[in-house]
């Protein structure tokens, strides 16, 4: 399948700030791919430059095969966009600023727009001055899923939302690939990006550090298992891949890398196990271990990626 | 006290992060004074020269009615307080009106109020600092001014008055905006509300000292030029300023306490569920989004115009009295004193419709800091038609400014006296101004194309172009510098004839800055840099 998206070692600088360090990034069509990666990481500089609101001082962009900075409008007849941080204009009621982005836009499904406004719960008559950022951010949702886009750019576009409307993106999500559109989903909740992506990209201080399926990736995550044996358990230690083994008499706790999983399950077995707890690998404990030993190597460039969420402000 | 817990470390930090801005107002408007005081000493050098315009201004219905009643106009601490006086005030409002809307609703509407708030911090704290920074600054400019004067050799007295007289319309129009702030949910509305109120004091004190004086009482301006500095000062007028700072900044803390931090005290009402069929492309956003400001604009210029077109008619009578003086304008300007005082109301009224158009322009601009562009420009709408909306609506409404300000101008010199046949030239007058304007949109736009984090210097140009035509002559500016005020270059109508090369070039120039502008936002980044 074509890629909806591909970029081959993009940089942007803002003056001392990099933003993007080379950053290698392929969504394929029809896919929702998640977008992960600590505040200040790059992933709301790519979006930008997806969109050609800036211009990569580097590397290659192609956006559903076109460039967009040259192609901006073009792709723009082809794509949604929902921003991080969704700021309206505050003497425009919520149902105004749909409308006039459908309009803008150009294929306006009148129908779909009443039915997100139901699913989301959002009052159109109202100002978006009086509206929470939740609420500003479903009216830029709703805008983005009553189109026909072929891709979506979403960059952290639940933030806002509580547990309930959560659930109702997640299934808007679903629909959309069910209908063979494409998704990028910056996000850093992670159950959502479980939830929803096939594939995904890590992004970290403006570079891509892991990508894949969510199996794929599960080489890098570690079990968490508890158990019971009948003789301790002590002759694990020998084995590769275990980490923090703690024998508490019969009781036993230890993690063990996902590759590793078998022999240490077949070892724990001849030892005659009598409860077994174990915990499945998480994203999170992915994402925490990538950046938790990074960010333990690298406190001070670490920090420095922190400060640049966005460009120096003046 | 603990409604004012913080003001002390609240205060710091505006003067922290405004130090830049809070540094330019003092020192332009103190430079000003000691190069008006310095111009107006070499423009008259021998007490003849003093008596003989003071004779003249006498019967100046235009001059009283842009500076104020004539007073003590043979000395040169009174030419001082009548050339600088009025632009000095309206600028010391103006530097008021725009800190204190920024330091209270403009940090509320930003939201960072809301964080200061949730620290232990009183709940007038904030406001409080920032009426301190207002005052502070208009103190220090009034000090340094008196100071100067002083430094020049004028009488103590006068000069302690004159600059007691700035710093107490300040502290007014900071009250003024300081009650605006409560009532609106947005800053560009405090700006609006507390500059019409400006433009209204500007009006009504010309209207007040063309005629007996009584209506200038409702003018803090006019109260403020009552205390008659370098005239036998007097010091009560400018303790009625005292007593509306004190009530107007009464009045806004006791509404601060009756609402809720973000809102104004008018709730917002719903609105329509869907989009009218206006507002599906650029330009109908364009347009829908300075609405707001067309009116508003346009209010203050329609009451300008009403202002001084009815005052007209009082211009003839006045020459009637001296007719050595209209023989003698006559024969200098070729028009008549009317004419003359008439293409001085237009230049006025025009540059405070370019008010407008910067603001306009700029539109583009505050659309992008704000991110709010980065929606629009994600649809199908290019950078060039997404900034062409706005500077559209910044051209047309130039003009629309000027054709009411003509108009009103026009009609109510015709009811008050002056003829009907008067309304076409006078229209005509004041739309020659039309590629001024232009020009101001275009300039600001070009520097947000090419350096965007420089646009405030837009309003700079403006106050300098201001300052061109108030004390021009005044300065004894060199005719280069004058000439690269647009202003300079519009025929001056109905007292000189229309030439059309001047605004067929202007235009032309007008063009050509939009150009560079788009070229600029074509080719760099989008976003706050």
């Amino acid at each position: 399948m074509p890629n909806a998206i591909s970029t081959v070692g993009l940089t942007k600088t803002f003056g001392e700030t990099r933003a993007l360090d080379g950053l290698d990034l392929a969504v394929k069509a029809g896919e929702v791919h998640g977008f992960l990666g600590p505040n200040g990481a790059g992933k709301t500089t790519t979006i930008r430059v997806l969109l050609g609101l800036l211009r990569a001082d580097s590397g290659q962009v192609e956006l559903l095969g076109r460039d967009p900075w040259r192609d901006a409008v073009e792709l723009h007849r082809r794509l949604a966009y929902v921003p991080g941080e969704v700021s309206l204009w505050p003497g425009l009621t919520g149902g105004e600023v749909i409308d006039l982005f459908g309009r803008l836009r150009g294929d306006y499904n009148r129908r779909r727009r009443d039915d997100l406004l139901e699913r989301f719960q959002l009052d159109p008559t109202k100002k978006t001055g009086s509206y929470s950022k939740g609420n500003r951010q479903k009216v830029a949702l709703v805008a983005a899923l009553a189109s026909d886009a072929e891709l979506l750019l979403l960059d952290e576009p639940t933030s806002g939302l509580d547990p309930l409307m959560e659930a109702v993106f997640q299934d808007c999500i679903r629909e959309v690939k069910a209908e063979g559109r494409t998704v990028l989903l910056s996000s850093h909740i992670l159950a959502e990006v479980e939830a929803l992506c096939d594939r995904l990209s890590i992004v970290r201080l403006g570079r891509v550090v892991e990508g894949g399926t969510l199996g794929e990736l599960r080489h890098l995550t570690r079990t968490a298992i508890i158990a019971e044996t009948a003789q301790p358990a002590q002759a694990l230690a020998g084995l590769d891949g275990i980490h923090g083994l703690e024998v508490d008499g019969a009781r036993v706790r230890f993690e063990v890398d996902t590759d590793h999983l078998d022999p240490a399950v077949r070892r724990l077995g001849e030892l005659g196990v009598r409860s077994l707890v174990s915990h499945p690998p998480t994203l999170e404990e992915l994402f925490l271990r990538h950046y938790g030993d990074e960010l333990a190597q690298e406190p001070e460039r670490a920090a420095r990626t922190l400060d640049s969420t966005s460009p120096p402000r003046p | 006290m603990t409604s004012l817990t913080g003001t002390v470390a609240l205060t710091r930090l505006v003067l922290r992060r405004d130090r830049v801005r809070i540094l330019v107002w003092i020192v332009a408007l103190v430079v000003l004074a000691a190069l008006t005081t310095v111009g107006i000493e070499g423009l008259f050098p021998t007490q003849a020269a003093l008596d003989q315009t003071a004779a003249a201004t006498q019967h100046n219905a235009a001059a009283i009615a842009f500076n104020g009643a004539p007073q003590g106009l043979d000395t040169v601490g009174g030419q001082v307080a009548f050339q600088f006086g009025a632009p000095g005030m309206v600028l010391v409002a103006l530097m008021s009106i725009f800190m204190l809307g920024r330091l209270t609703r403009g940090e509320e509407e930003a939201g960072r109020l809301e964080v200061v708030r949730s620290l232990p911090v009183g709940i007038h704290a904030s406001t409080l600092s920032a009426v301190l920074t207002v005052a502070a600054m208009s103190l220090t400019v009034g000090v340094l001014t008196a100071a100067v004067l002083i430094a020049q050799g004028l009488p103590t007295a006068g000069s302690v008055v004159f600059g007691s007289s700035l710093v107490l319309v300040g502290l007014v129009f900071g009250g003024v905006a300081l009650l605006a702030a409560q009532v609106t949910e947005s800053t560009r509305v405090v700006y609006g509300v507390a500059g019409a109120v400006l433009g209204a004091a500007f009006v009504v004190r010309a209207v007040g000292d063309i005629g007996d004086g009584t209506l200038s009482w409702l003018s803090p301006i006019g109260v403020a030029q009552k205390a008659r500095p370098f005239a036998d000062e007097r010091w009560w007028p400018l303790l009625l300023l005292v007593v509306a700072t004190v009530l107007l900044v009464v009045a806004a803390s006791a509404l601060a306490v009756r609402r809720d931090l973000g809102a104004g005290l008018l709730a917002p009402r719903p609105g329509p569920p869907a989009a009218a069929p206006s507002l599906g492309h650029p330009l109908g956003l364009a347009f829908r989004l300075q609405r707001g400001s067309l009116l508003g604009w346009g209010a203050g210029v329609l009451v300008m115009g009403i202002g001084y077109g009815w005052i007209g008619p009082t211009v003839d009578a006045f020459i009637g009295q001296n007719k050595a003086l209209a023989e003698m304008l006559a024969s200098a300007g070729g028009g008549s004193l009317t004419d003359s005082y008439f293409a001085s109301s237009f230049r006025l009224m025009a540059l405070l419709a370019t008010g407008f158009a910067i603001q306009s322009a700029l539109r583009v601009r505050s659309e992008e800091t704000s991110m709010r562009a980065d929606m629009v420009l994600a649809t199908p709408v290019s950078r060039w038609r997404f900034a062409a909306s706005h500077l559209a609506v910044a051209c047309a409404g130039s003009v629309i400014m000027l054709a009411v300000a003509g108009l009103a101008a026009g009609l109510a010199y015709g009811l008050a006296g002056g003829g009907m046949q008067s309304v076409p030239r006078l229209f005509v007058a004041a739309l020659v101004y039309a590629p001024a304007l232009w020009i101001m949109v275009g300039l600001a736009f070009a520097l947000d194309g090419l350096v965007p984090r420089l646009v405030g210097v837009s309003w700079a140009i403006l106050a300098a172009c201001v300052v061109e035509g108030f004390l021009g002559a005044v300065l004894g500016l060199p005719n280069w510098l004058s000439d690269l005020s647009p202003f300079e270059h519009v025929p001056q109508l109905p007292a000189a004839g229309l030439t059309l090369l001047p605004l067929v070039v202007m235009s032309a120039v007008a063009a050509g800055l939009m150009l560079v502008g788009l070229t600029g936002l074509r080719r760099r980044d989008i976003g706050r840099i």
